[in-house]
């Protein structure tokens, strides 16, 4: 993206800025709307019509919240420990945040194109459990640390089949480079990584089955790790309060949402880049067939976008249509199911890579 | 050498979630594995039998709408039976009806929020909000007849307050057949929903004699397998004339009398109770509502117990009367108080995320447990 700018305006300041604010500009964006779309999508489902009251369709709602909590009094108990209990949001909040400096929103448009994208992605996000252990440890309330507790429990259970997962995608495109990924699966939908790939080839039709397992399982444990329904023990409202942020409020609070809505997009690009072909388009470019090839990285980060909310959507439809585990249960699907299919996926995966 | 451990003290409520007002629990947890339950109760005390005393009988009525808020329509009932039973009058047919129609809608709207509340404390919240807006369909029939929507006042001694709205009828048959839907969709959504059997399936399993030997009544008792209805076994008013039936608990999902058990036979009681409206709404005879009101009511010295199937159990009432206007003592018995006692052994060796849950199917009305 770096070179994109620079090239468009000649500056290395600008370009230089432009890079740096990109992620966090993308990480607001994507709460601002997520909150907005999580409250029309559940009245929807519900019966109900939502926000409507603040601009047109209730559009300006969450910016509205957004501004009361900057002018909330940020009372802090004077039980807790000051310093960690400062630090907990931000670290939360930077998990999330740094995740989106390797997400490539189309082939221009990536804050830093790192070789390991991948790996840097699955590593950075799983810092979040650091800040969520320290938010529950120093509110020095039960509910928060139980919240904890079973957070870090749940998130470093199901990073496991993810990573088996991405191990076995890994050892099949021979890449961790999220934008090399996406580039391979281009052009039409039939190359996407779902569909066992580019190369029309026998391997291509026995991939599909063990791809879409694949898929399943990933989707799974990425829910699981972006504390969604049904596996939202951690803040399960119902039996903790709030879980590990019970104790917080105003600004700080407003962190980890951002963050929780962050990780949500976030988690929904890694699957979407992994098996449905990232920023590609299902059915080729308009630049191409117009001769306007300046329009293409437009129309990458369009399709980008789009397959990231859909994927959103997904973990909110199931969020407002099914029940949650008990905190035992998820650990049973987790060590039981997951991980076990993710194993023999894995194996199957690396053999057929073979050929 | 083993760790010493310590057990940890957990204070849920009163300001919580889903104690479903203010209830306070306090849990002496072993890590998530729940060791003791103590309920803490009293929140709400409001001396509603220490205020009876001090008022005229048909005063008490409003008061005693205040207890069961979810089931205003029953207590109305339970009481103004009492009353009648004391004095020995004999309400018009037309009374009766409405009275067991009101009661049976009371019922459906009552399991409505039971129900609604059990799913949203373990997730579903989309199945609490449609049910809410079906409740909201009884609320408006009831408030379009006596003006309230929560606390009535309808039901008196000898009477009702108002005679029925000329939209009541046809009202309530487009709410029974619209109803049927819910129900099914209340099935597909929530009953038969394997995450929730999960969550409820063999969770507080409460067999038959020790639902007995703590007095429990209502879906409680009949989720444990116990088939017993006031409607049926102590025949109070016109009940007699209806055909209808008593689900009972069978351990579909896990054992007899789990939380799934009590989930369940409310949905089929509202079933049952849309089989009581629709043979009750075409049978409404003529006649005035207020011909058998007492001016003054000054009943006979003596005592009377009369109970009532309320949606969460046997609502009693003891009244003494001294020969004054006003009643010498007023005695309830409440079925959540009741029910609530056996809370603690349900709970002892679940995860914390089960006390939600079994409290859920249990279903408090906290503004009863204290009075």
């Amino acid at each position: 993206m770096y070179q994109y700018f620079y090239e468009l305006t000649g500056s290395v300041i600008i370009s230089t800025l432009i890079t740096a604010i990109f992620p966090l500009v993308n990480v607001l964006l994507v709460a601002l709307i997520g909150v907005y779309l999580e409250r029309k999508v559940s009245a929807w489902m519900q019966d109900r019509v939502g926000p409507n009251r603040t601009g047109p369709f209730g559009l300006f709602q969450t910016i509205a919240d957004f501004l009361k909590m900057l002018q909330k009094e940020d009372a802090v108990s004077s039980e807790v420990d000051k310093k960690l209990y400062n630090i907990a949001p931000v670290l939360v909040f930077a998990g999330s945040f740094a995740v989106y400096a390797v997400i490539p929103f189309s082939s221009k448009l990536i804050g830093s194109e790192i070789e390991v994208g991948l790996f840097y992605a699955l590593a950075v996000s799983s810092f979040v459990v650091a800040g969520i252990l320290m938010a529950g440890w120093s509110s020095n309330n039960k509910y928060s640390l139980l919240g904890a507790m079973r957070s870090a429990a749940q998130i470093v259970s199901y990073e496991i089949p993810t990573a088996l997962v991405v191990l076995g995608m890994v050892m099949l495109l021979g890449t961790l480079s999220l934008t090399k990924i996406s580039d391979m699966q281009t052009a039409y939908f039939w190359n996407w990584n779902i569909f066992g790939g580019p190369e029309l080839s026998v391997t291509k039709f026995i991939l599909i089955p063990f791809m879409l397992v694949g898929f399943v399982i990933m989707f799974i444990s990425t829910l699981a790790e972006v504390n969604r329904t049904p596996f939202d023990i951690p803040e399960a409202e119902s039996e903790l309060v709030a879980g590990y942020f019970t104790e917080y409020c105003g600004m700080k609070w407003a962190m980890f949402m951002l963050s929780e809505y962050g990780n949500m997009f976030a988690v929904s690009a890694i699957v979407s880049i992994l098996f449905f072909g990232g920023y590609q388009s299902p059915f080729g470019y308009l630049g191409n067939t117009l001769g306007l090839h300046w329009l293409i990285p437009y129309e990458q980060a369009f399709w980008f976008i789009f397959k990231g909310w859909f994927f959103i959507f997904v973990q909110m439809w199931l969020r407002w249509t099914l029940p949650r585990l008990r905190v035992d249960q998820l650990m049973t699907v987790c060590w039981k199911y997951l991980i076990p299919y993710a194993f023999v996926n894995l194996i199957v995966i690396g053999i057929i890579s073979l050929f | 050498m083993a760790l010493k451990t310590e057990t940890m003290v957990l204070n849920m409520g009163p300001q919580h979630p889903s104690t479903h007002g203010v209830l306070r629990l306090e849990l002496e947890l072993d890590g998530e594995l729940i060791v003791n339950v103590k309920p803490h109760l009293g929140y709400l005390h409001r001396c509603f039998e220490k205020h009876a005393e001090a008022m005229q009988y048909n005063q008490v009525i409003p008061y005693t709408d205040r207890m069961d808020y979810l089931a205003s329509m029953g207590n109305n009932f339970g009481y103004v039976l009492a009353v009648e039973k004391l004095l020995g009058i004999q309400v018009p047919e037309r009374v009766e009806y409405i009275r067991v129609i009101m009661a049976e809608l009371q019922r459906i709207a009552s399991h409505c929020v039971a129900l609604g509340t059990n799913g949203a404390d373990i997730g579903a919240l989309t199945p609490f909000l449609y049910l809410f807006r079906d409740r909201e369909y009884i609320l408006s029939i009831i408030e379009e007849t006596c003006g309230a929507r929560m606390l009535y006042n309808y039901m008196w001694v000898g009477g009702l307050s108002h005679d029925i709205h000329p939209n009541f009828v046809r009202r309530t048959k487009e709410f029974t057949s619209y109803f049927k839907n819910t129900i099914v969709e209340l099935d597909n959504l929530l009953s038969y929903n394997k995450i929730f059997i999960e969550r409820t399936a063999n969770i507080g399993i409460l067999p038959a004699d020790t639902a007995i030997n703590y007095g429990a009544t209502g879906p409680m008792l009949r989720g444990s397998g116990v088939k017993f209805d006031l409607r049926k076994d102590d025949t109070y008013s016109i009940y007699n004339r209806f055909d209808f039936d008593i689900p009972v608990g069978k351990g579909l999902q896990g054992s007899v009398g789990d939380s799934w058990d009590r989930y369940y036979v409310r949905v089929r009681e509202m079933e049952q109770s849309l089989r009581i409206i629709e043979q009750a709404i075409d049978q409404i005879p003529e006649g005035d509502v207020h011909s058998a009101i007492p001016k003054r009511i000054k009943p006979p010295k003596g005592t009377v117990y009369s109970r009532v199937e309320n949606p969460r159990g046997e609502l009693g009432y003891f009244i003494i009367s001294d020969g004054n206007t006003n009643p010498f003592r007023v005695k309830v018995r409440a079925p959540s108080f009741v029910n609530l006692e056996i809370l603690g052994e349900l709970c002892k060796g679940h995860l914390v995320a089960d006390v939600i849950a079994i409290l859920g199917s249990i279903d408090i009305v906290l503004g009863e447990v204290d009075r």
